[in-house]
């Protein structure tokens, strides 16, 4: 378009410009505002009419006037995408922010992103093994699956996706997955952590890095979670990459997006988040998946931390709601001092009957997670029960359940931050080993043909005779 | 008409103000350069709200907005079973086809396909008297479903002529004496209910081959029924079984504002299932209408519109169809977006004013119907609502069980103990048993409802006496409340739940789910003379034909072998009663 400069600003409100201008501009449209003192700013168009032009600016408004040029670039947010960008360090608008030259681009993508046709996905089916027992025997994750974190202030959630980047791998393949980072408002100290970390294990090299810090404009997160998914789908479904998407922290996001609504003088929603945050954010984790005719994946894994450990609070609430089930991070465990403190009870993977059985991870699979799930849910209860009326109170079953629960706790969450535990020797057959602490007769979600196989006492006895 | 085209004034998300028209309210316009599908939601002065069922970036003020007359409309005919539908009735293996995987926009496509050719039989004759809603001829649509070829709306006479043959839908088969034409394929605005001749009472059930559905809190055909429940409780599982299982002739599924994931394993996975009733594929009876989360807003708003008027549509040439709604919630969402866009003064949540008048309307579109043609008709709804932080006293929730009559209610803790289907025996209610016990003892067994009341009422004693046992331990109790938590324990273990993802025992006939029920009570009867006779508890619960008959129902052939696994448990405690 023209480039025309506009110098009719007649508002400006928290990260919003409105100005009057004459020529129509696009919905969605890229602008460019050009400050006295010579520096520029990047905003993008929220409102459009014959009158006057809402713009959000990225960089925030400090010392923007009503001298300020503003520019319409006649296009929407495109992101430079190239197989170059593995390996880079980008900021949270998509420039380079590790010293390197700008990235030479193959294809412009619109950072918005289509959405795949329902009809044209793959279902996700291949079982991914993190070396975590807690996610692979009862919320296993699949290739293509959005499987978000639920955490909370200080607790472990960084440590536990690093370890789920670094140890994630297909049984029986060989295929890495790319890792793209995306950092919306963590502080400097979490940054550094996950560089340090990725350096260390050589897994930066393979990894596409978008950040946003605490001390960056917040209205920039809007993009930079949009900019890492293109990215990732470019990286995905033009050049068959399996691509693993880490972003936090989600509550950051929402934060920006409550801050623009409250400008725009929205009719909020709860707690003042505006109404259509279920699908602004249904438009970021929607994009994980696997398509038609392709090779490549996007497997995601946003973090989030619950405000006051709320799992009720609208941000956990409106991704369970679109996400694949959900990994929760408990302060009870943590507490206690158990690493990864992974409550599976609320946690869950709706894709899980897909990945795991017969030819995928094993047989008796579904069996065993249940199994531990009830198990560990009737153990937990029983505490509350225990510190009432005593141990003595309880029969023979709810004994050993309650002693499970410990055990459960203590060996199989349990691991360290390097262990990788493979699924058939070192989770499922662990599993069996503590479940045999119960009477058979009350492991009644196990079918007896796996009892017969795999339970140790069972398989001991036959053996012997 | 001088006032056909008009500009864009104002762009705001998907809502659009143009100028220089005057369209009536909901009339489908064509937005843009590209000619993005918009629909008229408000007249305010000289400007036109519009809400656009595509993504609206890119596009400016100035540009053309152009006026159809029509309101949002489906076709309907032969082709519509076995299509996956986006909310504003486009194919989408058609969108596939025309745009890739991704989904972009200005792409038009036929709700049917217009050039396929049908076999059509006409049933009536030249001279007969025939009016809107009557049927002429059938198609075979699919392997099981006959498509009955009604009169149009607002057509009657004397046929003139009639042919069978091979036709397109387009094609007139049929012209009456005053000239009308009618062809196979008729529209319908999605906002109107089809006509019917009256509403009768609901006296049939809707079988699911779900236990607790079925045995506790049935769905009569032409029924309401709401699902709520937080996220992860089994809303989508529950639904997706109905509309597998569900005796229903037609099935007309909508994912509304879900998980794209989710829709694909049901897409991949309809084709490859096999109806119980029919030895046929189940995709010859549905319909599905997959609007996703990320798909554009105003779609979503419409999809459950689409969805039950082919519903009714079918309904009318007498058949029983159930509906499916996964979720009522996002579709209010989308009403919520909308109206915050048109900065309507909120109710409550920032909902409009208007949500539950709008729910109550979609409801009441359901019901056992006469038809125009004098048959017997229904559409069943099952609406699944996803209430924030599974708190059901939220608007939605509410809204949506003041006019339903069945409440399946999930609940968080029961999945977190993995009993599935998560539905609380504790506060669901269905309001139709009495309306439906006749059919019961008729179909069933004389004593259906007196087992049923039986076995819910043990399951309300168990709540009480857990109470207690929170309290001072089970072991406390006298040995015949320790029975009745045993006993309970078996409704729940080996009764309520029930397993989805298992070949058998994902379905159970009502027949087998009477002897289930009958077996517990069998067992509590045979458990309460022994313990008289002076066996032990401990005992009596250990026998190993019990666990027999609990693990049984997991192996094929089990509605056959019931009976013997019950005389021998019951020839077992016996036993123990006597080596005491």
């Amino acid at each position: 378009m023209s480039g025309k400069e506009y110098r009719t600003i007649t508002d400006v409100k928290g990260p919003l410009v409105f100005l009057n201008k004459t020529e129509p501009v696009s919905y969605g449209e890229i602008v460019q505002l050009m400050l006295s003192d010579g520096s520029i700013k990047n905003g993008q168009v929220l409102d459009t009419s014959d009158d006057q032009v809402i713009v959000q600016v990225f960089e925030g408004t400090a010392s923007v006037d009503r001298q300020t040029g503003v520019k319409f670039l006649g296009d929407v947010f495109k992101l430079p995408v190239s197989k170059g960008l593995i390996g880079r360090i980008l900021d949270g608008a998509g420039r380079p922010r590790d010293g390197g030259p700008d990235i030479v681009a193959d294809d412009m993508a619109d950072i918005i992103g289509a959405a795949i046709n329902p009809y044209s996905r793959q279902s996700p089916e291949s079982f991914i093994q993190t070396g975590i027992s807690a996610i692979d025997a009862c919320t296993s994750l699949v290739r293509g699956q959005k499987l978000p974190i639920f955490s909370a202030s200080g607790l472990p959630h960084n440590d536990i996706a690093l370890q789920i980047a670094r140890q994630a791998k297909l049984v029986g393949s060989d295929d890495d997955f790319v890792v793209v980072f995306c950092a919306m408002g963590i502080t400097a100290e979490e940054y550094n952590f996950f560089v340090h970390d990725l350096e260390r294990t050589g897994a930066l090299e393979n990894s596409a890095l978008f950040v946003n810090l605490a001390d960056d404009p917040a209205v920039e997160r809007l993009i930079t979670p949009r900019l890492a998914l293109t990215a990732a789908e470019y990286l995905a479904f033009e050049h068959d990459y399996h691509v693993l998407v880490i972003y936090t922290d989600m509550t950051n996001y929402c934060e920006s997006l409550r801050q623009i609504g409250a400008a725009r003088e929205e009719v909020p929603g709860r707690r003042g988040y505006p109404g259509y945050m279920y699908t602004d954010l249904a438009m970021l984790y929607e994009r994980a998946g696997l398509v038609k005719g392709k090779k490549g994946s996007i497997t995601q894994f946003p973090i989030l931390t619950m405000p006051g450990d709320d799992i009720t609070h609208p941000i956990p609430d409106l991704s369970g709601y679109i996400t694949e089930g959900q990994i929760v991070i408990s302060r009870e465990l943590h507490q206690k001092g158990i690493y990864p403190p992974i409550n599976v009870l609320p946690s869950l993977s709706r894709l899980m009957n897909a990945g795991i059985g017969d030819g995928k991870t094993r047989e008796d699979h579904k069996s065993v997670s249940d199994q531990l799930y009830a198990a560990y849910a009737q153990g937990k209860e029983l505490r509350g029960l225990v510190a009432i009326v005593g141990e003595d109170a309880l029969n023979e079953r709810d004994l050993q359940l309650l002693k499970f629960a410990d055990i459960f706790e203590h060996q199989f969450l349990r691991q360290s931050r390097d262990e990788d535990r493979s699924i058939s020797e070192g989770t499922l057959d662990l599993a069996w080993d503590l479940l045999s602490n119960i009477d058979t007769k009350y492991l009644v979600r196990l079918d007896q043909k796996w009892i017969d196989k795999y339970h140790p006492n069972e398989k001991s006895g036959k053996e012997e005779e | 008409m001088s006032n056909e085209n008009g500009l864009i004034y104002r762009i705001s998300g998907p809502v659009v103000t143009a100028v220089g028209i005057s369209p009536r309210m909901y009339e489908v316009v064509r937005v843009g350069d590209e000619g993005l599908m918009g629909e008229v939601i408000e007249l305010h002065g000289d400007q036109s709200v519009i809400q656009v069922y595509e993504e609206t970036s890119g596009i400016s003020p100035g540009e053309p907005v152009i006026r159809t007359g029509q309101t949002l409309s489906v076709q309907l005919g032969p082709g519509l079973l076995t299509q996956i539908y986006d909310g504003i009735q486009r194919p989408l293996p058609k969108l596939e086809e025309t745009m890739g995987v991704f989904i972009t926009r200005g792409v038009d496509a036929d709700g049917l396909d217009l050039e396929r050719e049908w076999e059509f039989n006409a049933t009536v004759k030249k001279g007969d008297e025939v009016s809107s809603g009557h049927v002429i001829g059938t198609v075979q649509e699919t392997e099981t479903i006959e498509h009955r070829v009604m009169v149009p709306p607002n057509v009657s006479g004397k046929v003139k002529s009639i042919k069978s043959g091979t036709f397109n839908i387009k094609e007139t088969v049929c012209v009456l004496e005053d000239g009308s034409e009618i062809a196979m394929m008729q529209e319908w605005p999605v906002r109107h209910p089809r006509p019917f001749v009256q509403k009768y009472a609901p006296d049939v059930p809707l079988i699911t081959g779900q236990r607790i559905l079925d045995f506790l809190f049935p769905l009569a055909k032409g029924g309401t029924a709401g699902i709520p429940g937080p996220f992860g409780s089994g809303k989508t599982v529950t639904q997706q079984q109905l509309a597998k299982w569900s005796d229903a002739q037609i099935v007309v599924y909508i994912g509304c504002g879900e998980r794209g994931n989710e829709m694909t394993e049901v897409l991949d996975e309809f084709p490859h299932l096999i109806d119980p009733n029919t030895n046929k594929p189940l995709m010859n009876r549905t319909v599905m209408i997959a609007n996703t989360s990320n798909m554009p807003v105003a779609a979503r708003e419409a999809s459950v519109y689409t969805g039950i008027t082919i519903a009714e549509y079918f309904r009318d040439m007498g058949y029983n169809v159930a509906l499916m709604a996964d979720s009522t919630s996002r579709w209010a969402e989308a009403m919520r977006e909308i109206s915050s866009r048109l900065e309507e003064m909120p109710g409550e949540e920032g909902y409009p004013a208007y949500l539950s008048s709008r729910l109550a309307e979609f409801y009441e579109r359901a019901g056992r119907v006469q038809t125009l043609a004098g048959s017997d008709g229904s559409v069943s709804v099952i609406g699944a609502v996803s209430p924030p932080g599974g708190d059901i006293s939220e608007p939605v929730s509410q809204g949506t069980l003041r006019i339903v009559k069945v409440f399946w209610g999930l609940d968080a803790g029961l999945a977190r103990q993995r009993h599935f289907p998560a539905i609380n025996w504790l506060n669901s209610y269905s309001l139709y048993p009495q309306a439906l016990d006749q059919w019961y003892r008729d179909n069933i067994a004389p004593d259906f409802p007196e087992v049923r009341t039986e076995i819910s009422t043990l399951l309300q004693i168990e709540s009480e006496l857990q109470e207690i046992v929170q309290l001072v331990g089970s072991d406390a109790l006298p040995i015949d409340q320790q029975l009745t938590l045993e006993v309970a324990r078996m409704i729940r273990e080996f009764f309520l739940q029930q397993n989805a993802f298992h070949d058998v025992d994902t379905f159970s006939d009502l027949d087998l789910q009477y002897h289930m029920a009958k077996a517990i009570l069998t067992f509590q009867e045979e458990a309460k003379k022994a313990i008289a006779g002076g066996g032990q508890l401990e005992d009596v619960v250990n026998v190993p034909a019990r666990t027999d008959l609990m693990r049984g129902r997991f192996e094929k052939g089990y509605a056959e072998r019931i009976s013997d696994l019950v005389s021998e448990m019951s020839k077992q405690i016996d036993a123990s009663m006597e080596a005491n």
